[in-house]
């Protein structure tokens, strides 16, 4: 096991290095530079120690020097958790990310959640009752969801929270206890503006997981030791639990890997049109203006995130199929 | 004990069958059963294909959709920036055929128009003394059929001085159902420049890497893990943030279905890995490398055969999240702009709650794209089923 973990996270490095190269990439790909726009605001505003506060700044992040110069001192800024300046906050990019990445977190973890407990019962009930009226009509519904824009539908679902049970527009919770210490009454505010984004989000991941649980399932139902559990007298119930179904939540687990970019991805547009205070305004916000920094950051922060739950993914299915730790460790 | 023996001595009549005898009766097939084991293989997955009802009729819708850009101009009443100030944030009208209890020929009831002085909300009202007779196969807004020859043909017209918003309009009073029927042009044409472009490189790299392994198939699957760590819609949104301002409206469109593209094709060409890696040890390649055959002849000419229809199936999977990402992009502004007008573009328009409490209407462009996706994902899945048609 400790072996085929050295071997994991050996392989997130490449992948890392890589990660880090595409998004210097986009960082430098704007054209014009940001410093002579920088020079031309603040001349704008009459300041005179412009061309000092420039000075400093190039030095800082070596911007005189060759690309794979500025590259490197990027990276190794970044490895000591200085990811450079925020030019339109005016802070480091560090704390204008931290909060919101943290949120960010909360939003994509309960979605999977949600998307789980959702995906579970239907995707079993959708296997053992193959091609009824259910099994057509909650397949339909999953396609709808994956179907339809998810901004769309988050709109309409905040106008209905706000018609039906008065939720307040807009952010993770009442305007009251913004930036008030954790209470209980903090908790259910944001309990009851997390469940819109939530449903959203999760509505198109749902789909996938519930086809993917019921083709498996299918599969394994089909096999001879179902066939021999049911004609020995297994109960039909015991004869579903007891192996198929354990065998066909594999995807449960290794969908991690690729519901995290899906639902993050899902998190940033909705929380634009919910204006959450997580990652999607702020890197909007930075694209639009140009801030590359922090959204080179931020898109580093959230391939990273990605990098770690695939990781802790493969973690969790190594524990439980062992056929996937032999496997890994033989190969190599 | 009984005799058994048959008693010969009863003067049966001998029976001799006069056709000729044919030592292969049992194995004559039967017509129905020749046609079916002589069909060759793409006849074999139509016939397939055929029995999944669902995706032949979301195959006909498609065709038609697609039929449709093609005359845009001549299907929508009014031209895509033809204004009716009179008439801004009108609500759908609707098409009538009864007027006093009488039956007439469809219409339309007129607008009475006032605005509210106390929120401001504009208040149409339909005027039932106003029948406005819908006008079909008729001349009405001018414009440029693809931007080159000249007309006024248009399939439905309002009525002459009159209106006919079927959909409603938008701020500027606009006719939806127009820019709608416009905006498919570009929305369907994305999803599919940006699948052409994923597919090349899906099959290519995957090619590559499942054809000759060691190294190269490393360093692709390394490549693989690494843009699929990137979640799709930032990195999009990165990408086409930085495509220069000062790009004219067409080449940020290039420049968009370019970068859709650029990140779809990782699945395609695992799809394409795995395939390879497996069909690689079959005999019949053997036998083509062993006469020479160079690799690009043996992955083209050999190989790929045996499962372009499942990668024609992947890849009409793989379009409804290109114009899922087209119409998110526009939604943000980070996409298309305008004069260039997509279902997304639209959809820009509906961005504050206040569109859904006052002009819901503004979100109609959301139907059509959620039946294209739709219909893409059931095709897909007919031909996915299709595809195998040995099974």
């Amino acid at each position: 096991m400790i072996g085929y973990l050295a071997h994991r996270i050996m392989l997130m490095v490449p992948t890392l290095i890589g990660i880090s190269l595409i998004t210097f990439i986009i960082i430098q790909l704007p054209p014009g530079d940001f410093l002579s726009t920088m020079i031309a605001e603040c001349e704008a505003q009459g300041e005179s120690s412009c061309k000092e506060q420039v000075a400093v700044l190039t030095e800082e992040f070596g911007l005189d020097k060759p690309v794979w110069q500025q590259y490197l001192i990027w990276v190794s800024d970044l490895l000591q958790g200085n990811m450079g300046i925020s030019f339109e906050y005016n802070k480091p990019v560090a704390e204008v990310i931290g909060e919101s990445l943290y949120l960010t977190i909360i939003v994509a973890g309960s979605t999977i959640i949600f998307t789980w407990i959702v995906a579970f019962p239907i995707g079993v009930y959708s296997a053992t009752h193959q091609y009824s009226w259910g099994d057509h009509g909650l397949t339909l519904l999953g396609f709808l969801g994956l179907a339809t824009p998810n901004f769309l539908l988050a709109l309409v679902m905040l106008f209905l929270a706000n018609v039906w049970f008065g939720t307040s527009i807009g952010g993770l919770m009442d305007p009251q206890y913004v930036d008030q210490p954790w209470t209980w009454g903090k908790f259910v505010s944001i309990l009851e503006h997390l469940w819109i984004p939530v449903v959203v989000i999760g509505t198109s991941g749902t789909a996938g997981l519930i086809r993917r649980l019921r083709a498996n399932l299918l599969d394994e139902l089909q096999k001879q030791y179902v066939v021999t559990a049911r004609a020995k007298g297994l109960s039909p119930g015991k004869a579903l639990v007891k192996y198929p179904l354990r065998m066909a939540l594999n995807p449960f687990i290794a969908d991690i890997g690729n519901l995290l970019p899906q639902v993050i991805s899902g998190a940033v547009i909705v929380s634009v049109v919910l204006s959450l205070p997580t990652t999607g305004p702020i890197l909007l916000r930075a694209l639009q203006t140009q801030d590359m920094f922090l959204a080179g950051s931020f898109l580093m922060c959230l391939a990273f995130l990605t990098v770690i739950g695939v990781l802790i993914s493969d973690l969790l299915l190594a524990v439980l199929d062992p056929r996937i730790r032999l496997a890994g460790g033989a190969g190599h | 004990m009984t005799d058994t023996t048959p008693n010969t001595s009863g003067n049966i009549p001998r029976y001799v069958n006069e056709e000729p005898w044919d030592a292969n009766a049992v194995e004559v097939l039967t017509p129905a059963q020749e046609k079916f084991y002589l069909a060759n293989q793409w006849t074999l997955m139509w016939w397939k294909f055929r029995r999944h009802k669902l995706a032949v009729w979301s195959g006909v819708l498609l065709i038609m959709t697609f039929g449709s850009i093609l005359i845009s101009e001549i299907l929508a009443p009014y031209n895509l920036h033809s204004r009716n100030t009179d008439f801004l944030y009108a609500p759908p009208q609707m098409v009538r055929i009864f007027h006093e209890g009488e039956l007439v020929r469809p219409f339309v009831y007129g607008f009475d128009y006032r605005l509210d002085m106390e929120t401001l909300e504009r208040v149409y009202t339909a005027n039932k003394e106003q029948v406005q007779p819908i006008r079909f196969f008729c001349l009405g807004d001018d414009y440029e059929f693809w931007g080159m020859i000249e007309g006024s043909f248009h399939i439905i017209c309002p009525a002459e001085d009159g209106t006919l918003f079927l959909l409603g309009t938008d701020r500027l009073g606009r006719d939806m159902l127009s820019r709608i029927l416009y905006g498919a042009r570009i929305s369907l044409t994305v999803g599919l420049i940006g699948i052409a472009i994923s597919f090349l490189l899906g099959v290519i790299l995957g090619g590559l890497s499942g054809y000759y392994g060691g190294w190269i198939d490393s360093a692709v699957q390394r490549l693989i893990e690494i843009i699929r760590s990137f979640p799709e819609l930032p990195l999009w949104m990165a990408l086409s943030a930085s495509l220069p301002v000062t790009w004219s409206p067409i080449w940020v469109y290039f420049g968009i279905t370019i970068i859709l593209g650029l990140f779809d094709w990782t699945g395609l060409a695992r799809a394409v890995r795995s395939k390879l890696l497996a069909l690689r040890e079959e005999d019949f390649a053997t036998a083509a490398v062993l006469m020479g055959a160079k690799p690009k002849r043996v992955i083209f000419r050999h190989l790929m055969p045996s499962f372009t229809s499942h990668l024609i199936a992947s890849a009409t999977l793989s379009i409804p999240s290109m114009i899922l990402g087209e119409t998110a992009l526009s939604f943000l502004g980070l996409g298309l702009r305008p004069p260039i007008t997509s279902w997304g573009v639209l959809l820009n328009e509906a961005q504050n709650i206040n569109v859904v409490a006052l002009y819901p209407w503004l979100m109609l462009p959301v139907v059509p794209v959620i039946i294209v996706v739709l219909a893409f994902n059931f095709l897909g899945d007919g031909l996915r089923d299709a595809a195998d048609p040995y099974k």
